[in-house]
């Protein structure tokens, strides 16, 4: 396993789009492991998406597990994932190890199913709610080269929400 | 050398303010780094970090022809702070309620003592002249918890003023 060095912004790279994952073999059993050594390198954070690390795979792993009082499948290889259905919207704070710096609000689906091939190529689907759900959406944007800044909120439309809802 | 400042200018809002004091500056071979604008009672207000190898006195003089033209009024400050300075806040404060003297005071000394640092604050007076709503939203650090400042909350909302918080868990992805 090794630590992948890390794309920031404005690499240009971060907003081109992934491609489908064809071959289910060593290599890619190499990039999981590399793209969880690299995630854990960093305190706190809970997902990293092969893009951001110079690979342009639709692949992304999830682990947010170490957080307090969070629902969640534990940790998550997510290869070709698609989005069957999402519902709900929620306003939370994001950062990005692509995009070092600066945090912002952004509205995500509060739940949302998705399916996902593995390590071996088998199909899988996942129940997602809450700070999960938000993590494998932010994920999945790499794979179409969108960052959380692309979809940043003010705080006003925050409070209004909150006030009204 | 270049240094940083803080450039403050406030004036009566118009189209095209903000425009033509970057143009100026960027003419005059100035840098911004971080800025906060607001529309404030129908007035413009901005302050901006302006980088800039010049004295106070030049910086001012490179904005002078647009102070006078919209009657902007423009204040300069020497600072000592810089880029990448940024704190992450923990916590979220949705303040309203019918506006009267001392609400700001009132909620900000109570968070203060139960250790609030804040990072962010906005606020504004809304509903209708006769009966206006004072509205208010912070982001800050909160050092001893956010269980510590909602005890000290409680005297405010028995006087009437709904405050929400909202732990910040900032997802890193």
């Amino acid at each position: 396993m090794a630590v992948l060095e890390v794309l920031h912004y404005p690499d240009a790279r971060l907003k081109q789009v992934s491609a489908p994952v064809t071959e289910f073999a060593a290599d890619l059993r190499r990039l999981l492991a590399d793209l969880e050594a690299t995630m854990r390198a960093y305190p706190g954070c809970v997902g990293l998406a092969a893009p951001q690390v110079g690979r342009f795979q639709r692949i992304a792993i999830v682990d947010v597990s170490s957080r307090p009082g969070v629902r969640h499948n534990g940790r998550l290889v997510l290869v070709n994932p698609q989005v069957l259905e999402r519902g709900g919207e929620v306003v939370g704070r994001e950062g990005c190890l692509s995009v070092p710096d600066y945090t912002g609000n952004v509205a995500r689906a509060g739940h949302i199913r998705l399916r996902a091939q593995d390590a071996t190529g088998g199909y899988r689907e996942y129940g997602c709610v809450d700070y999960e759900a938000r993590a494998v959406q932010h994920e999945l944007d790499h794979l179409d080269g969108l960052l959380f800044l692309d979809r940043l909120v003010s705080r006003r439309d925050l409070f209004r929400r909150k006030v009204y809802k | 050398m270049k240094r940083w400042y803080m450039v403050t200018v406030v004036g009566k809002d118009r189209p095209g303010i903000v425009a033509g004091l970057t143009e100026a500056l960027y003419r005059g071979g100035a840098n911004l780094g971080e800025a906060s604008m607001a529309r404030l009672g129908g007035n413009f207000t901005i302050m901006l970090m302006v980088q800039i190898d010049a004295e106070a006195n030049e910086l001012e003089r490179l904005m002078a022809p647009l102070a006078r033209e919209l009657a902007l009024r423009v204040h300069v400050d020497a600072i000592e702070g810089r880029l990448h300075e940024h704190l992450e806040p923990n916590v979220r404060i949705a303040v309203y309620g019918a506006d009267r003297p001392g609400i700001v005071a009132q909620v900000t000394e109570a968070l203060a003592g139960a250790g609030l640092n804040i990072l962010d604050l906005e606020s504004d007076v809304a509903g209708t002249e006769a009966e206006p709503i004072y509205i208010m939203t912070i982001d800050g650090y909160a050092r001893d918890g956010v269980g510590v400042l909602e005890a000290a909350l409680a005297p405010i909302r028995a006087g009437g003023i709904e405050v929400r918080l909202t732990p910040i868990d900032t997802l890193v992805g």
